[in-house]
């Protein structure tokens, strides 16, 4: 299809903004005699507070109000950011009051001050007197799980927030049938998003009595109705107002700190409040990802077929269960479709421990699963003597593929051309011949790992979105949409939608980038790599309603049939000679003042996408390990996506690098450490949790195989989270392809390294 | 109560006098005394380098430097560098055509480094632009862009002949 604005690298939208400074953050809200908030946090990973006395923090100068758990409604509530479910069997665990008398990490917030000052707020925590009875930390699953082990939440036994899983086929006929049985066990470690702008919220309650609520949020909609419920307020009393946001990746995908905010603007009589993480905070008690453990068992034929693979895993979700139910069985259905095989059984355990709440992370459960699975194909085809490469397109999956649980259907898939792609660009096959016999203390190696990922949540998620257009007086529009731009690029490849449709070029489609309840169209929000292809299909049908509206007021002003219209280059046109009739401008101009037919052009729509596509892609990877000191380095790596029509190839290539740069880290250094006999953190700042560098990347190559997706209006599918998923298992499986040595656990740091080659005698 | 010292300085180009509690560092006293809410905070340890501003022509992590420490001094922050007809500097251009930008935060910190180092190489290498910009973290591009930006920003200013 030939397109004028859609597949054009474009500018931001809102670069200008953000090079000068003048893009408004949540913290960049500073009102006049703003309160500050602060959070009083467990010292203990485990402990029941016995005793709270705050009358000597109440009575310090400057302290405006002291909360403790005994001033928070009794309500428990979820904050994971999903949509309402009607169906109550569906809503996420309502595990958590504001505030707690029941510590289950360190960090977890007992009580709240709130000052006029942060220093005095700072000095009121530390008057505030607790008595703690410490009970024994979980600090593992296995910990969590044991018999007789003390709940940490009352009402799940053994601590197992939940097993659903699945079975397709029947594994035990299959691993019958199979020539050979192989087997592994696996595990990732957990990390933390450092997004660069820690969490902030800042509340106050309007002349008409309602809380509003600025706040860094990726699902402002969803923000509204938790907070209405934490607070046990009708949803309608709360307005959620979301500016620019630097940056999510899912930790703002989960109402961390609204909820307080509002309950504390509440005990101040209304005025205006701040609460604003620290680095340090942040990187406790907001989000992590989730550390799983996998046990893999999988039945192949001798000509290489999988037969059926036997998936357990264990999921650490930490105290609170946020998305963590969600997250386990999200990878193990995403990942399935990449190779359908006759049997495949999915047991994930998702287990409460005392440690940080883990939540949604770019990916949502399949960098887990597919470093597991990746990791586990490389070995079997190393043991099998076949290659790697070889192996996995024996079993790809093809068009027309249908999955067998939700019935989402493969309508478009380039995997097979991304590997060849991919293969090309790192030159496979001559490398691979000159890595053969390598000998000496650096040695090369070639990995690479395939994935397969959805775009929305269709059918476990309802997939709403909202767009609204108002056409101006000159011909340029107004969009607002309820999906949010967290710096990804979304607002650029609407009004990149919105130009296409309407005919007019970019900077006539004003985005309105704020997201406030009060306003803006209910969207779900940023997460799942929805928003392109869901928002999408929104934005089109209210740009297309536009466009309609716009060739029947033209009918009306000269008589020619709306069907022999069309819209270029901002000129009302003759849809077969493309002779210019009128200049929309002009009919802009009518729509406001005729005096007789005026009537101003908008469209204000939703599309309820009962529908999904997937997206698939590969990791290829080139690395240098030094046997000496267990550095590992990347050489070359190549991500391939295919995310059908790229709207904007630019800021795709954006998003790929920043995900290929987050699976480095998460494959080669990150990991948030934690006292193994306390729980306390140890590492929960930006100099000791080790998060790539500019130093620490190396040239990042992206190549697009662009399919057209059916049931995209624009034949787009998603990308934002998929680059950062098969970054890891490349990385361990070019390791492995260097040395012989297989990791089984990420990351793969000096350290680790060095100590696993020498149980390997390789030093 | 806490001395109130007056503080003289001149941030960009202009000068002011202001009166903060002693305690405040260059940050605070740039975004909630001066309004200048384009240098960002995210870690206020002088780990990430978000907050970084031009003090007397080096880049500092405003975060860390007291502002006491700024009396006399000449501090230029990102709503300082375009001209003040509203041109925008070669490296703001260049972020925005490269697509070096993407969630915003660490973009004023990572362009006044970038200024830093133009000013004193008007030339670097890619090499010399990472170790230039070692200081700043980025999440979200995988600072791919972010070098070619700085580097077309290098190869715009040396063609206009303008630093």
């Amino acid at each position: 299809m030939a397109y004028t604005v859609v597949g054009k690298s474009i500018n931001r939208v809102d670069a200008v903004a953000k090079v000068t400074g003048q893009a408004k953050y949540t913290g960049d809200f500073i009102e006049r005699d703003m309160l500050v908030g602060k959070i009083l946090r467990s010292p203990y990973a485990h402990a029941i507070v016995k005793n709270i006395d705050v009358s000597k923090a109440r009575a310090l100068p400057g302290v405006e109000a002291v909360l403790t758990y005994a001033d928070v409604p009794k309500i428990k509530f979820a904050t994971a950011g999903h949509p309402y479910a009607l169906d109550p069997k569906h809503r996420d665990k309502e595990d958590r009051t504001i505030l707690t008398s029941k510590a289950r990490f360190v960090g977890d917030a007992i009580a709240a001050v709130v000052a006029t000052d942060e220093l005095t707020a700072a000095e009121a925590l530390k008057l505030i007197e607790v008595e703690y009875e410490v009970l024994e930390p979980l600090l593992t699953p296995e910990a969590a799980m044991r018999e007789g082990a003390p709940l940490i939440h009352d009402d799940c036994e053994r601590n197992i927030l939940s097993s659903y899983g699945y079975e397709i086929g029947a594994i035990e006929e299959a691993f019958q049938e199979a020539d050979y049985i192989f087997e592994d066990e696996l595990e990732t470690s957990i990390v933390q998003h450092c997004q660069l702008e820690n969490h902030v919220s800042c509340a106050y309650v309007d002349s008409d009595g309602r809380i509003v609520i600025v706040t860094s949020t990726q699902i402002p909609h969803i923000v509204r109705r938790i907070v209405g419920q934490a607070l046990g307020i009708p949803w309608g009393r709360v307005r959620v107002i979301k500016p620019c946001v630097g940056g999510g990746f899912g930790s703002k995908q989960d109402v961390c700190l609204e909820p307080l905010t509002a309950l504390m603007t509440l005990a101040v009589g209304g005025r205006p409040v701040r609460l604003e993480l620290s680095r340090e905070e942040c990187m406790i008690d907001t989000r992590t990802r989730h550390a799983i453990k996998y046990k893999i068992k999988t039945g192949v034929s001798k000509d290489g077929k999988l037969i059926g693979m036997h998936i357990a895993a264990i999921s650490n979700t930490g105290a609170y269960a946020s998305h963590g139910h969600s997250i386990a069985m999200a990878g193990g259905t995403k990942f399935r479709i990449l190779y359908p095989m006759k049997a495949l059984k999915y047991e994930p355990l998702t287990v409460y421990t005392n440690l940080p709440v883990a939540g949604a992370m770019r990916g949502y459960g399949s960098p887990q699963i597919t470093f597991a699975v990746e990791s586990h194909l490389e070995n079997i085809a190393r043991k099998l003597g076949i290659d790697p490469i070889e192996f996995r397109k024996k079993n790809l999956v093809n068009v027309g593929y249908v999955d067998p649980l939700n019935g989402n259907t493969v309508r478009s898939c380039g995997i097979r051309e991304c590997i060849e792609k991919g293969k090309e660009l790192i030159k496979w096959d001559e490398k691979k011949a000159r890595y053969k016999n390598q000998a000496g203390t650096k040695r090369r190696g070639l990995g690479m790992a395939c994935f397969s990922y959805a775009s929305g949540t269709h059918p476990v998620g309802l997939e709403m979105a909202g767009a609204r257009i108002v056409l101006n007086q000159d011909g340029s529009v107004q969009l607002q949409i309820g999906a949010t731009e967290i710096g990804q690029g979304s607002d650029t490849v609407f009004a990149q939608m919105v130009a296409e449709v309407l005919g007019i070029p970019v900077d006539m489609v004003h985005v309105i980038s704020t997201q406030d309840t009060d306003i803006t169209p209910f969207d779900t929000g940023a997460y799942a790599s929805r928003q392109t292809y869901i928002t999408g299909m929104a934005v089109a049908k209210a740009a297309l309603e536009v466009k309609e509206k716009i060739l029947d007021f033209v009918w009306g002003m000269t008589d020619i049939p709306a069907h022999a219209l069309d819209i270029k280059e901002q000129n009302i046109v003759y849809k077969h000679s493309g002779e210019v009739v009128m200049p929309l401008a002009e009919v802009a101009l009518h729509t406001y003042y005729d005096t007789v037919f005026a009537r101003p052009i908008t469209s204000d729509t939703s599309n309820n996408a009962r529908i999904n596509a997937f997206v698939f892609g590969v990791t290829f990877a080139e690395v240098e390990v030094d046997l000496k000191t267990g550095k590992i380095e990347v050489l070359e790596i190549y991500n391939v996506h295919d995310s059908g029509k790229i709207i904007n190839p630019q800021l795709a290539e954006g998003q790929v690098h920043g995900g290929v740069g987050m699976g480095i880290g998460y494959a080669l250094a990150e990991q948030m450490l934690f006292d193994e006999k306390t729980g306390k953190p140890l590492n929960n700042n930006l100099l000791d949790y080790k998060m790539p560098t500019i130093m620490d990347i190396p040239d990042i190559g992206v190549a697009f195989v662009e399919t057209f997706e059916p049931t995209s209006p624009f034949g787009c599918k998603a990308l934002g989270e998929p680059p950062t998923i098969p970054v890891a298992p490349a990385i361990r499986n070019a390791v492995l392809d260097a040395t012989g040595v297989a990791f089984n656990r990420l990351p793969m740091n000096p350290q680790r390294v060095f100590e696993k080659f020498k149980e390997a005698g390789l030093i | 109560m806490k001395p109130v010292p007056r503080i003289k300085l001149k941030v960009n180009g202009q000068e002011y006098q202001v009166e903060v509690p002693a305690d405040i560092t260059l940050l605070e006293l740039l975004r909630e005394y001066l309004s200048l809410t384009g240098t960002k905070e995210g870690c206020g340890k002088g780990e990430c380098g978000a907050c970084t501003v031009l003090m007397d022509g080096q880049a500092v992590n405003s975060c860390l430097v007291p502002a006491a420490k700024a009396e006399g001094s000449e501090v230029l922050t990102i709503e300082g560098l375009a001209s003040p007809d509203g041109r925008l500097h070669p490296l703001q251009e260049a972020f925005i055509s490269e697509g070096a930008v993407q969630c915003g935060f660490c973009t004023p910190g990572m362009i006044m480094s970038a200024k830093a180092l133009l000013d004193q190489n008007p030339h670097p290498t890619r090499e010399e632009i990472k170790v230039a910009l070692s200081g700043n973290l980025c999440r979200c591009t995988g600072y791919a862009k972010i070098i070619t930006a700085v580097e077309k920003a290098a190869a715009m200013i040396a063609g206009e002949g303008r630093g």
